[in-house]
């Protein structure tokens, strides 16, 4: 902010000039060194020729001008990508090897205005995005759609473990809702929050009335271990734009995120679609129960800088997703250490009630670094997936909390462009205010959650099959390698597809987490309910046994 | 710390530049009238917030149907009327961005409805975002690569700075309209601007983007307006035609006679159809700013299909799109509501008009919005340039005590034109308002008329005014 408003004022006008002369300074100086090249080039040619033709050098003077005219060509080419944006391959998470037979840098001559081919050039992000259709995410939730399993009407239909939607206590929030819902909204209405005063176009960010009840939640699902202040967040319309928002404000296009793999499959899309910053897996394994080290992100880190790539920070999920680990106390000091020596970001993306496996576990990473002392806080950020965590699919609320201001203040100006219907934030604040519910909630989550963690193990147990022992989160994951026909990720999306066709089971194929080592499978069970566990064992056991067969 | 202050500047050049255009006039007015805002019993000498273009005049419109329908907001019967498949049910079928199928019907049904049943959406090709704002800035996304550019004729909405330039790295050119043709757009101003953006600042261009009715000139585009952009789209062959139609719903003419959609001409002519965009909202419509509803409309299926990926980046609950479509679904509130409104506003917008005209101030002759473009020209000082109008903007609002958003903010060409809001009040503030800037300007005359210079000089300075004004456009360009 200007400390008066005259300068910054009288500059408004012509601001939109401003940033432009930019670029248009920046297109005409390169134009201008291209000319000044070819210029310069050819002045030296004749004269050299002549020299070289002087003394009867015939070969040199043939081999100067083709030299100059390889180097010209060398530095055309050098020039392009910085001066042309950078363009953004859609991130799906079925752009597998196999899968993406368009090469990724004809989306932008196949647009351009020049091929001809289409009428009205899009943008290479539109372009990126209409590839993915054919991954196996979408695919195999297209299958669902077409024929959904219900143990009554359509027991053979196709059972959805793909999708990370959490339903676990979805009856609770439904009823809920129906007792709840009209009272709250007519409340709302005799109070100065009612329709009449719903002048939300200066606070994007969510209410603060939400915001207070969410850090009040928080704080009880914690146990009062750790306070939460409502004024160090954002609320934005869905976990995703909460990730993208964070993504806006820490790097810049071509910057890179180094995020632990294997990973959520939507994270791609979050990171990378839009804001152009690059996502650098680093690689877990199945020996170390897909823990991470930070000599593994340290190795990650050195190999990007060495290709002269910047990375900004570093993403966790946790409770982790797809494999349910969390992450170790020591794991995260060393990290720590490691953000601050090199000057970066740390992200957590997290869950509360969903991670909490084993009881008393205090399982959230901001918790353990908000008591941390010597440390700049400043630099750690949690997104918490309310939503999710609440068994809410339909209203969608994701959380940013940070204690560096200046990252809150531009995220509450991006929440501009996700931000949340006030007539959802009204419900949620009843609802999370009400303690008699919450308490329940929390309750019967925690005995759900373990009841369907152990129902998965003690199946997998009777396959024969491997699973990760995780702590917490809605999902399994299993090894199925031993079964695969050929160990590769072609192997693995054989394998995904025979579950789906025959045994009607869509799991999402480890290779769509970019998890290296082919045959892993994440299960999502919080959308099962306890009976149709057996439904699902029965169906894996059939498809292998007749895989031994085969 | 010094350590947090090295944090702070790993930060994107997103976050630390000032493209967002937040530390504009339009946002500072703004920060004045939180800081001192208006009430009838409490702060009777606060601010008058003008500059905010919101429909309050129908609430209890809206307020009523909701008492009367109960079961809008009910999961519980909700349930019972959908039969075995529940909303809840289908909730877990449908991937998040999809949209309620229920909720785009409606909508669709009523965009047609506001047309005059003239032209009919396909709800397949709504998609459904968090907002106008939203709406537009995927549109942005989808059309345009970081260094592109987007024409926009002036004067525009100062938020568009922000919501087409910000995050997605595009550029806006402005197309000049002058007051000269009521700020009409011309063949040639569109092939001014093209050839600015294209030869002088050698940008690659994308498309246009027009709002109609237009913020913040509160006009509606004639025929040959549209016609005039949909020959400029199919001349350039290229190009993509956004239409912002956030304001439809708001045009007072005479009940019975509808203003024309770009929809009408892109039916007219059918291999336009995937060069042409429509987004609307139910901010300005229905007045519910709160609901964060917004739509784009698009033939073309790749923009469709990206812009439907691009909306889980600002989901609107479904619970939200349940009520609503209830709320549109009832044929009869949905009219009596539209022509309602449409009747209030008109009133409403008279009042200004009076009331201004009696201060001696002219204002464009608008049929839309809930704004009007008012001309001020004869108030600036004698220099009659941007410097005048950013004097008089500020008098106005420190003195005066009104917020209202001066023609620079808007990107206007010629100073002295300020964009007034007055859907957003009461009669009795609107009326305040007025007595307020009578005074002012009764003030101001007489300080004038003590000052009056004998007329020689006074016809070379307005001589020399306009000689500047309209080298104005090439000035600024030029910056």
């Amino acid at each position: 902010m200007s400390p008066s408003p005259s300068p910054s004022l009288s500059r408004i006008p012509f601001g939109a000039g401003g940033d432009d002369r930019e670029v248009h300074d920046d297109t005409s100086s390169s134009r201008s060194d291209l000319g000044v090249g070819g210029g310069t080039a050819m002045r030296l040619v004749v004269p050299l020729q002549g020299v070289v033709q002087g003394r009867g050098g015939l070969v040199l003077g043939s081999v100067i001008p083709c030299a100059l005219f390889y180097f010209f060509q060398l530095y055309l080419r050098r020039k392009k990508p910085s001066s042309s944006p950078p363009t953004s391959p859609f991130p799906s998470s079925g752009d597998l090897p196999s899968l993406s037979v368009i090469p990724r840098t004809t989306s932008r001559s196949f647009f351009s205005p020049r091929s001809g081919s289409l009428p009205a050039p899009v943008s290479s992000h539109t372009a990126a995005a209409n590839k993915s259709d054919a991954c196996p995410l979408s695919a195999g939730h297209r299958r669902f759609v077409d024929d959904p399993y219900h143990p009554t009407s359509n027991p053979d239909g196709v059972i959805q473990l793909g999708l990370g939607n959490n339903q676990l206590l979805l009856d609770l929030v439904r009823d809920w809702l129906e007792r709840n819902v009209n009272a709250s909204l007519l409340k709302g209405r005799n109070e100065d929050m009612g329709l009449g005063g719903m002048e939300t176009y200066l606070q994007y960010d969510g209410l603060m009335d939400l915001k207070i009840a969410v850090a009040d939640f928080m704080g009880q699902v914690l146990q009062g271990s750790v306070s939460f202040s409502p004024s160090q967040m954002v609320l934005t319309a869905g976990a995703a734009s909460a990730i993208e928002t964070l993504c806006f404000c820490l790097a810049d296009p071509g910057q890179a995120i180094l995020v632990p793999s294997p990973y959520d499959s939507e994270y791609e899309m979050n990171i990378k679609w839009r804001t152009s910053v690059d996502v650098i897996a680093v690689p877990c394994r199945s020996t170390d129960s897909f823990n991470i080290s930070v000599a593994a992100i340290e190795r990650a880190y050195n190999q990007a800088k060495k290709r002269g790539v910047k990375v900004r920070a570093i993403l966790f999920s946790n409770p982790s997703n797809p494999v349910g680990n969390l992450l170790k106390r020591e794991t995260l000091y060393d990290l720590l250490e490691f953000i601050t020596e090199k000057n970066i970001h740390l992200i957590f993306d997290e869950l509360l009630v969903g991670s909490v496996h084993e009881e008393n576990n205090t399982c959230m990473n901001i918790a353990k670094i908000l008591d941390a002392e010597d440390f700049d806080k400043s630099r750690v950020h949690m997104i918490y997936r309310l939503s999710e965590d609440l068994s809410l699919p339909h209203i969608h609320v994701g959380v940013i909390y940070s204690l560096n201001d200046s990252i809150l203040a531009s995220a509450a100006k991006f929440a501009r462009f996700s931000s949340i219907s006030v007539l959802s934030q009204r419900v949620l604040v009843t609802m999370l205010s009400d303690k008699r519910f919450i308490l329940e909630f929390l309750h019967l989550s925690r005995a759900r959650l373990i009841n369907m963690h152990r129902l998965f193990a003690r199946g997998f147990k009777d396959l024969n099959i491997d699973c990760v022992n995780g702590d917490g989160g809605f999902r399994c994951w299993v090894d199925l390698s031993k079964f695969l026909r050929s160990y590769s990720v072609k192997g693995e999306l054989e394998m995904w597809e025979k579950l789906l066709d025959s045994a009607k089971v869509n799991m999402m194929p480890g290779s769509s987490c970019r998890c290296i080592e082919p045959g892993w499978f994440r299960l999502c069970f919080a959308a099962l309910s306890e009976n149709d566990v057996d439904v699902v064992m029965g169906r894996i056991r059939r498809a292998i046994d007749e895989g031994h067969k085969i | 710390m010094s350590a947090t202050a090295e944090a702070s500047k790993l930060l994107s050049r997103r976050v630390t530049c000032n493209s967002h255009g937040q530390e504009s006039s339009y946002f500072l007015g703004w920060l004045e009238y939180e800081r001192n805002p208006y009430h009838p019993l409490s702060n009777p000498s606060g601010i008058i917030q003008m500059g905010l273009a919101e429909n309050q005049l129908s609430l209890d419109l809206l307020e009523t149907w909701l008492a009367d329908h109960p079961e809008s907001t009910d999961f519980k019967k909700a349930a019972d009327e959908a039969g075995s498949s529940s909303l809840f049910r289908d909730l877990a079928l449908f991937q998040d961005y999809h949209g309620l199928p229920a909720f785009k019907q409606a909508l669709a049904d009523y965009m047609s409805e506001l047309r005059g049943n003239k032209v009919s959406f396909d709800p397949k090709k709504l998609v459904i975002t968090a907002g106008a704002t939203s709406a537009n800035e995927i549109l942005a996304f989808c059309l345009a690569d970081p260094g592109d550019a987007f024409l926009i004729p002036t004067p525009y909405y100062p938020g568009f700075d922000r919501d087409l330039k910000w995050r997605t790295g595009a550029n806006i050119v402005p197309i000049h309209c002058s007051s000269s043709n009521g700020f009409r757009i011309t063949r040639h101003a569109l092939e001014q601007a093209y050839k600015h953006a294209v030869v002088k600042r050698k940008l690659r261009v994308k498309g246009v983007l027009v709002t109609n009715p237009s913020n913040p000139l509160g006009t509606t585009m004639s025929p040959d307006e549209l016609r005039t952009l949909a020959d400029f789209i199919e001349d350039k062959k290229s190009l993509h035609l956004i239409c912002d139609e956030i304001y439809y719903g708001t045009s007072f003419l005479s009940p019975g006679s509808f203003i024309s959609s770009i929809k009408q001409v892109v039916d007219g002519r059918p291999h336009l159809s995937d060069h042409v965009h429509i987004v609307c909202s139910l901010s300005k419509d229905l007045g519910l700013p709160g609901f964060r509803v917004g739509a784009i409309y698009s033939d073309n299926e790749l923009v469709a299909a990206a812009a439907t990926k691009m909306s889980s980046f600002g989901l609107v609950s479904s619970q939200t799109q349940h009520l609503l479509s209830a709320m549109l679904g009832d044929g009869d509130f949905r009219r009596s509501y539209t022509a309602e409104n449409k009747r209030r506003l008109r009133e409403r917008q008279r009042r200004l008009v009076e009331g201004l005209r009696n201060t001696g101030i002219e204002c464009l002759e608008s049929n839309a919005g809930l704004f009007c473009w008012v001309d001020m020209r004869h108030l600036l000082a004698k220099t009659g340039c941007f410097q005048a109008e950013m004097e008089l903007w500020k008098k106005i609002v420190y003195d005066v005590g009104l917020n209202i958003s001066p023609g620079s903010s808007c990107h206007c060409s010629e100073p002295g034109w300020f964009r007034l809001c007055f859907a957003n009040m009461t009669e009795a503030t609107l009326d305040l308002a007025m007595h307020r800037l009578r005074d002012f300007v009764e003030r101001d005359e007489a300080i004038r008329r003590s000052h009056r210079r004998p007329p020689g000089p006074a016809i070379i300075a307005r001589w020399v005014r306009r000689l500047s004004s309209k080298r104005r456009p090439l000035m600024q360009l030029s910056r």
